[in-house]
């Protein structure tokens, strides 16, 4: 333990940031450690190069979005202030948590994990998902094989579905209309069924052998 | 359906049937006319003569192994069945039948599993097979938990079921028998071993996630070290008798403990080496390539044997080790011939045990019924283990970042079968040093049919119920599904980010120290030099690459370069090996001789291509009539790394059929942050103006340029020149990719 208290004193400001993000101790040096290894030239920041350079990101279809969404709109490097701030928001609901209107929201509220996930399809940020923004999404989610008309053809009928003031885009509200487990599902989890997915992929298989 | 089942299942026993009493009754016969045999009372020439004896032996083997194999056949005719109760379960009861066909034949059990066969015949594939395929980075980053569990959580089991018996025993609750402290430890020491061979065939049909699953794995495979040691330790201590046991022979034991285990894994990894090692020089004889790494592998197992250390743990760390290295060394056919034949050795080893222990259990001498001590056992086994799972969870939990919930401890717990391993053990003790072996047979056997059978069978419902309880699942629309993959896309980014898996000055160390000397010692010269030119020369050719497609889109307009045109065409793929072969002489020139490694097998195994190809397949006009959105979803969302991740399997071979999934997505990837440097130094916000050009365009062609985002966007080229930042970004992608 004696190496955590030492790793702690050398971030500045640590008990103010626990405070905020509501990581132990254990966690923000882990954090740390991550950070200062990604952090090649020890300059204190992180560049987008830095997070491109973690290999596996270039694989996840929205890997650059979600490296966006560390760097504040205008900001060019991020500190471990911030790096730790945006991974909050995936920290596992505090359930006991006492709903008081007059106390700002936590960050790792399910409120708050749907507003980062709102921020990654609304990349203006005008407060509204539109066509062409919900359209970029989906090519980069889709298989190449799906042609323009078809992409269109989903986005249209998705902003349809869950478009309830007509205004051909979809706002936060109408964002959130979300079952409540979906949202939870922003959390780091090793349960025992973080493998969800493993149904959907057996009736698409079936689809495939009736056409 | 159900009537076709039917008939095969009698079809096929009835043919053993007949087989079998055929040969039983030529056995009897020759054996009559064995007296009379060769020699002068041959009256003529016979033409052909029915020689038995001459090929007895292995025409049982062979028709054994037959006989397993149609079982397989009909437990795997329907799906249904097999979803609900496992193939192991199943193959257990045609064993039954078998069993009781064979003995109502010979009214004697001629054929069951013997400690010999199994141990130096059926198990060592199993195990290889699982050391060949395990996934090492799971495994290491979770062994201290594995370790615990293993080590402790098996002593634990031990002494706790053995020490409970033993307590009943001396309550009066088993009646009159025949054993002592001892023996009751010793019996709790084999009893107590979690089976892998079981633990796989339950899983296989149970989808848990990847952390449980190598808990469990690696738990079933390290606690082999310390059934051995106990197993030996108190088997002495049995025939040294009570009275000699001191202080002095218990630290023996606790010595013997760290001898066997360490022991048994230093062979297996003396052995890896010499694999390698082997691979490396192989490449005039690659036919027979794949014939080493086999015969090698049960090598370690039996010097182990040999050496009384654990042959398990050798035999697990042999494949674990060597993996990397052969996978490089070899040509790319021999590395699928292993995988293959190392899955048909195991699966059909799996697929013997599994009927052999149903068969042996048809054999009326070794019953012997008592059911306190049966039952007794049953439960013991039952609760401590949950206990156990329980307390040392508990203990982790305090050590670990992200705690093992309570569903997985509760998997954990109920998914601890036992199996042939323990029956192995049993079979082979001395029956004038335990005059209760076959009590004890008698019971290890129930305790096997309990957990593979009932617990098997009844692990995917608990699951199911377990899960069900979180999450219900009902019909969603578009966004909802479009919503649930962006949060695992975001989910699996996050953790990549936040490095899950951790970062550790020890493991760093050892990377460095595996890729200067391990690899340059155990890799073949040619497999590794291509590792290191070829990222080198991929570094040098991108470059080039690269500039040329910027300038080419300075030369265009950026948004020109964005449809579809045949002379912005940069594929990598093609130009890196256009270029390959002029570099090549250069690393031919360092005595690499007639080296010839395959490009292809380089490039697929190492390099993903980055191809900026601009074409895509154009899909027929009927498919743009109608569709189903849903459908579309569902069959093309890509998938993610959480569905994708590497499981152990015994039955399947991944083909890795993610792969071009990743190569899609990489490639875009690359492109769109190529795209965005580009439109940084153009000045232009790339998104919208790519909009308007495409309605422009006329429907049919079709176009996938991507609406770039990206967070390069952000960065404005300082000081240095576009090109510069591209060339820093591409070496920065490519250096850290490999």
């Amino acid at each position: 333990m004696g190496s955590t208290n030492s790793t702690l004193s050398k971030i500045p400001n640590v008990e103010e940031l626990m405070q905020e993000t509501g990581f132990t101790p254990a966690h923000i040096v882990r954090l740390y450690d991550r950070f200062e290894a990604l952090d090649k030239e020890k300059t204190g920041h992180l560049r987008p190069q830095d997070f491109g350079a973690i290999n596996r990101l270039a694989m996840n279809p929205i890997g650059d979005r979600i490296i966006g969404a560390f760097f504040s709109p205008g900001q060019e490097t991020v500190d471990f202030h911030s790096f730790v701030r945006t991974l909050a928001h995936f920290r596992p609901v505090d359930k006991k948590r006492p709903k008081d209107p007059s106390m700002p929201e936590p960050v790792n509220s399910r409120t708050s994990k749907l507003k980062f996930a709102f921020q990654l399809y609304d990349q203006d940020k005008d407060g509204k998902i539109s066509r062409a923004e919900l359209l970029q999404v989906l090519r980069s989610m889709l298989e190449m094989q799906v042609t323009e008309e078809q992409l269109e053809s989903i986005a249209d009928r998705t902003i349809q579905e869950a478009d309830l003031d007509k205004d051909d885009a979809i706002s936060f509200e109408e964002f959130r209309k979300v079952p409540p487990a979906r949202a939870l599902r922003l959390t780091y989890q090793h349960g025992a069924f973080a493998a969800q997915g493993t149904q959907n992929t057996k009736t698409c298989k079936v689809h495939a052998h009736r056409k | 359906m159900a009537c076709r089942t039917c008939l095969w299942l009698l079809g096929t026993t009835f043919f053993t049937c007949t087989v079998r009493l055929v040969v039983e009754g030529v056995v009897g016969s020759n054996h009559s006319q064995a007296g009379g045999g060769h020699g002068s009372s041959i009256s003529g020439i016979q033409i052909v003569t029915f020689k038995w004896h001459h090929v007895e032996a292995p025409y049982l083997i062979a028709l054994w192994i037959l006989v397993a194999g149609v079982s397989k056949m009909v437990v795997e005719l329907n799906h249904n069945l097999t979803s609900v109760i496992p193939e192991s379960a199943l193959l257990i009861i045609i064993g039954w039948i078998l069993g009781g066909i064979i003995y109502g034949a010979d009214k004697m059990q001629t054929f069951t599993l013997t400690p010999t066969v199994f141990f130096f015949y059926l198990l060592p594939q199993v195990i290889l097979d699982a050391g060949y395929f395990m996934p090492n980075k799971l495994f290491f980053s979770n062994m201290g938990a594995i370790l615990v569990y293993a080590v402790i959580g098996t002593c634990w089991n031990a002494a706790t079921v053995g020490l409970g018996l033993w307590g009943c025993w001396l309550g009066g609750a088993m009646g009159d028998i025949d054993i002592g402290l001892l023996q009751f430890l010793l019996f709790g020491s084999l009893i107590a071993a979690v089976d892998p061979v079981a633990v796989i065939a339950v899983f296989e049909e149970v989808h848990v996630n990847e952390v449980l699953f190598i808990m469990v794995f690696g738990e079933s495979l390290l606690n082999d070290g310390v059934t051995v040691v106990l197993f030996n330790v108190f088997d002495a201590f049995v025939s040294l008798g009570g009275a000699e046991i001191d202080a002095v022979e218990i630290i023996k034991g606790i010595i013997s403990f760290f001898v066997v285990a360490f022991g048994g894994s230093l062979v297996g990894i003396i052995f890896a080496l010499l694999i390698s090692l082997l691979t490396r020089c192989t490449k005039n004889i690659q036919i027979i390539e794949p014939g080493f790494i086999f015969i090698l592998g049960y090598l370690s197992y039996l010097t182990a044997e040999m050496l009384s250390l654990s042959a398990i743990l050798s035999i697990v760390f042999c494949g674990i080790c060597c993996q990397k290295y052969i996978n490089a060394n070899m040509d790319e056919r021999s590395v699928t011939t292993v995988r293959y034949v190392m899955k048909v050795l195991a699966n059909g080893s799996e697929t013997i045990i599994f009927v052999f222990l149903g068969i042996s259990a048809i054999d009326p001498a070794v019953w012997v019924w008592n059911t306190g001590f049966i039952l007794l056992t049953l439960l013991f086994i039952f609760v401590f283990r949950f206990i156990g799972v329980f307390l040392l969870t508990w203990i982790l939990n305090k050590y670990r970042l992200v705690p093992l919930e309570f569903i997985d401890q509760v998997v954990m717990s109920y998914g601890g079968l036992r199996g042939a391993v323990a029956y192995g053990l049993v079979a082979m003790l001395d029956e004038n040093k335990f005059k209760e072996k076959n009590l004890m047979v008698s019971t290890t056997l129930i305790v096997v049919y309990f957990t593979v059978m009932l617990q098997g069978i009844t692990m995917k419902p608990l699951v199911t119920w377990l899960k069900v309880k979180r999450a219900a699942v009902t019909e969603l629309t578009l966004a909802e599904k479009i919503q649930n993959r962006t949060f695992d896309h975001m989910l699996v980014a996050i953790e990549d980010i936040s490095g899950q898996i951790g970062h550790n000055y020890m493991r760093d160390k050892w990377h460095n120290f595996e890729e200067r000397w391990l690899c340059w010692f155990l890799m073949k010269p040619s497999a590794r030099k291509s590792r290191d030119y070829i990222f080198n020369i991929f570094h040098q050719l991108n470059l080039k690459d690269a500039m040329s497609y910027v300038k080419e889109g300075e030369r265009r307009g950026s948004l020109a370069f964005v449809r579809n045109e045949t002379k912005a065409d940069v594929d990598f793929n093609k130009k890196f090996r256009a270029s390959f072969s002029e570099i090549m002489p250069d690393i031919m020139a360092d005595n690499m001789g007639p080296d010839h490694v395959p490009l292809s097998s380089i490039l697929q195994d190492i390099v993903p291509s980055v191809c900026l190809d601009m074409h895509e397949q154009d899909l027929t006009m009927r498919e743009s009539e109608d569709f189903n959105a849903h459908h579309l979803l569902q069959q093309h969302l890509y998938r993610g790394r959480k569905q994708h991740r590497h499981r152990y399997s015994r039955s399947h071979l991944e083909t890795n059929r993610d792969e071009n999934e990743v190569q899609e997505i990489f490639q875009r990837t690359m492109r769109s942050r190529l795209e965005s440097f580009k439109s940084a130094k153009m000045g232009v916000a790339p998104a919208k103006k790519i909009q308007t050009k495409h309605q422009k365009k006329d429907k049919p062609q079709k176009v996938r340029g991507e609406g770039t985002f990206s967070p390069f966007l952000h960065v404005r080229p300082h000081s240095h020149p576009l090109i510069g930042n591209v060339m820093c970004m591409l070496c920065n992608f490519m250096l850290c990719h490999f």
